[in-house]
């Protein structure tokens, strides 16, 4: 059935596209939506091996009061597109400063990830309960999905238009009552595959969330979101990411584990 | 008198978190001059300053009605260079309960990475490991359970130690070893801030502060010396540990009668542990032999037995930000037919096995800025309960207002938890961080 579905659209988003872009452009095909997905999935997610950022988070709700959070994030591939390691040092605010966060984060959908908390204070390394993802990021508008990724397997994908800039996928759970929207929407960048924007409605249709893209910089070749804002239509709060010092390929050691916890490695920390 | 001073912190309090979130409000604040001299030097500078009153819920005939009453300013320098850290943290605060100031410095370190396979950190720090929540077996670094019990944050529950820490590394197995010159231990309960039971004045009876326990100290530079380590590797993610110590009891775990006072023997610790997930949470397991190195046959009542500790425990989230975690808990003396011998008639025994269990409940709400969370100790051998409710707001990301209580209740006057019934409280506190 969806892949019918998905036929006609391919068919309707190639004829749109040619009277969009004329006929003597008929060579730039429309890939088809797996592939789509596939690509901005790796952009937004995998870009090179390793990688580094620092992030500042603005979070602002609805009587104007803003909270900040800023830590370093490092990441590294065990496999593009499949499993990753993260590492986050906080350094803002000042009661989670040099708090360290550490996951190993596992593709597949029946695997948990793994997730450790260590606290300087006590000096004690926490094993933290995998969690229901679709929980809030540090207090923020993110979920912890939008920051590590919701697995591709969790939907099914759809193409449901082809404009001139962007590719629109439609994303329906497998498992609608696992989260709280019905379905979402991303516009993905036709050129650089980077999802521009996602869409989420909830349970009667309605939009309430919106997670835009404002920035995207080449940093090494590779397009970047460097500004993003997450907007909670229900609640009036907005969550501003900012990411500057954006490294890739850094040539990172194995620093997901215990030792780097208890002591960040260097590129944590400067 | 007293109580007047009370409302007063009770208004001081909250009318400074009033003021302070009224500014927190406001962009960040300039940096301030202290902050840039530091930043001159390449340190960096935080900390935070905090009040902090409670008071006994019920009149306690040993013991003043409050329970803590204290200013605090922590600061917290902290430097990083080629090759390796410095870090210094201190605590000046004024304690109107014993009417004194003090200076607590609670790490002063200095950490290096010298090759990929060593870390090395000496000087004063804290040192934890263990799988344990709130209960310790393998983990034998000094805990200070008078600050815990009168509502101070649980960070103080640790008290650093005087240590040598190196920490050797490779693919199959890490080592951490530390050494302690001079022996640190637990700051326990005295009679000072808490009163307990003291089973030997007048032939037991509640005591506080008109008897404190005297204690015989081991201060013997690298004689009475710690040695502590643990041998530990992670098995697709299940962490799997070994632990050894050569030490002494932490808490007086003997009587010396002559002296009429407490006393550390020695005591050597050797245990293993497992952490990983287990369905959709996180189980553990820990077990430890206490070898009492002074009385192996057992037979001495003045000092403890030799034990086996085990530890079952679960976490996993069961709600929306909303986390529960139990535990499992027994002690076992291993001679408890000789210590029983041995025991002078009248005199009440111990059980041979001390039965506990935990529960703790946390849940975030507000954004995550308010955390409500509830941990409770039940030991059905003891029959006693100690319960420990905290909400904490973060008004701002530099002002919180914390609200706690410390709750012992049970059956018999002497068991372990129930003995601090007089010591029930309840506190406030705001917390101004930098």
């Amino acid at each position: 059935m969806l892949r019918t579905m998905n036929v006609n659209l391919l068919l309707l988003s190639f004829v749109l596209s040619l009277a969009v872009a004329g006929p003597g452009q008929a060579a730039q095909e429309t890939p088809d939506v797996q592939t789509i997905v596939n690509k901005a999935n790796i952009v937004a997610y995998y870009q090179g091996d390793d990688g580094k950022a620092r992030v500042k988070m603005t979070i602002t709700n609805k009587q104007g009061q803003k909270r900040q959070r800023e830590f370093v994030i490092l990441r590294k591939d065990v496999k593009d597109g499949g499993d990753q390691n993260y590492f986050v040092y906080f350094q803002r605010p000042p009661d989670v400063r040099r708090m360290t966060y550490l996951v190993h984060k596992h593709a597949d959908v029946n695997k948990d990830d793994d997730r450790w908390l260590y606290m300087p204070a006590l000096d004690v390394v926490n094993r933290i309960a995998a969690g229901d993802k679709r929980t809030s990021f540090v207090g923020s508008d993110f979920l912890y999905e939008d920051v590590s990724g919701r697995s591709l397997d969790e939907d099914t994908h759809e193409l449901i238009e082809t404009t001139d800039a962007v590719f629109i996928v439609k994303n329906v759970p497998k498992k609608p009552e696992t989260v709280e929207f019905s379905y979402y929407n991303v516009a993905i960048d036709r050129k650089t595959f980077v999802p521009m924007k996602m869409e989420f409605f909830d349970k009667e249709g309605k939009l309430y969330r919106v997670i835009e893209s404002t920035k995207v910089e080449t940093i090494q070749d590779f397009p970047t979101v460097t500004q993003s804002v997450v907007r909670d239509l229900k609640t009036g709060s907005k969550t501003e990411m900012e990411f500057s010092d954006v490294k890739y390929n850094i040539k990172l050691k194995d620093v997901f584990q215990e030792r780097y916890l208890r002591r960040p490695p260097r590129e944590a920390m400067r | 008198m007293i109580v007047s001073r009370g409302v007063m912190t009770v208004v001081l309090v909250f009318g400074a978190a009033w003021a302070a979130g009224a500014g927190a409000q406001e962009q960040e604040p300039k940096e301030d001059p202290v902050t840039a001299f530091f930043e001159k030097l390449d340190t960096e500078y935080h900390g935070f300053y905090e009040m902090r009153g409670g008071y006994r819920l019920q009149n306690d005939p040993y013991e003043k009605d409050m329970s803590i009453m204290e200013a605090r300013y922590q600061f917290d320098l902290f430097s990083f260079r080629d090759w390796g850290d410095v870090k210094v943290k201190g605590d000046f605060y004024g304690d109107l309960v014993e009417e004194q100031g003090v200076f607590d410095l609670r790490e002063a370190n200095i950490f290096t990475r010298p090759t990929d396979t060593m870390d090395l950190k000496f000087g004063r720090q804290v040192l934890t490991w263990g799988t344990g929540d709130l209960l310790f077996i393998n983990d034998l670094f000094p805990k200070d359970w008078q600050s815990f019990f009168i509502g101070r944050d649980v960070e103080y529950l640790k008290a650093p130690s005087d240590a040598v820490k190196v920490s050797l590394f490779s693919d199959e197995i890490n080592l951490d070893v530390t050494y302690t010159p001079e022996f640190d231990s637990d700051r326990f309960i005295s009679g000072e801030r808490l009163s307990y039971w003291n089973p030997l004045a007048d032939g037991g009876r509640f005591a506080g502060e008109d008897r404190t326990l005297s204690v015989e100290r081991r201060r013997e530079f690298f004689e009475e010396d710690e040695v502590a380590l643990r041998l530990y590797r992670n098995i697709s993610n299940y962490e799997l540990a070994f632990y050894g110590y050569w030490g002494y009891w932490k808490s007086p775990g003997g009587f010396n009668e002559t002296m009429s006072a407490a006393v550390f023997p020695e005591l050597y610790v050797y245990g293993t542990s497992l952490r990983g997930t287990v369905g959709k949470g996180i189980g553990n397991v820990e077990i430890g032999y206490y070898d009492s190195v002074d009385d192996r046959s057992g037979d001495d009542f003045l000092i403890n037995n030799s034990e086996m500790r085990y530890l079952l425990g679960y976490t996993r989230e069961i709600g929306m930000d909303f986390t529960a975690g139990v535990q499992y808990y027994v002690e076992q003396m291993l001679d408890y037919g000789s210590y029983e011998n041995a025991l002078p008639a009248g005199m009440p025994a111990r059980d041979e096995f001390r039965h506990v269990t935990t529960l703790r409940l946390t849940k975030l709400l507000m954004n995550q800025n308010l955390t409500l969370s509830l941990f409770t100790y039940y030991s059905p051998s003891d029959e006693d309960v100690y319960m420990r409710p905290i909400a904490n707001y973060k008004a701002s990301d530099r002002l919180s207002l914390e609200l706690g209580s410390n709750i012992f209740f049970g059956d018999d006057d002497h068991t372990f938890f129930n003995q601090f019934q007089n010591n029930t409280n309840l506190y406030t506190a705001v917390r101004y961080s930098f």
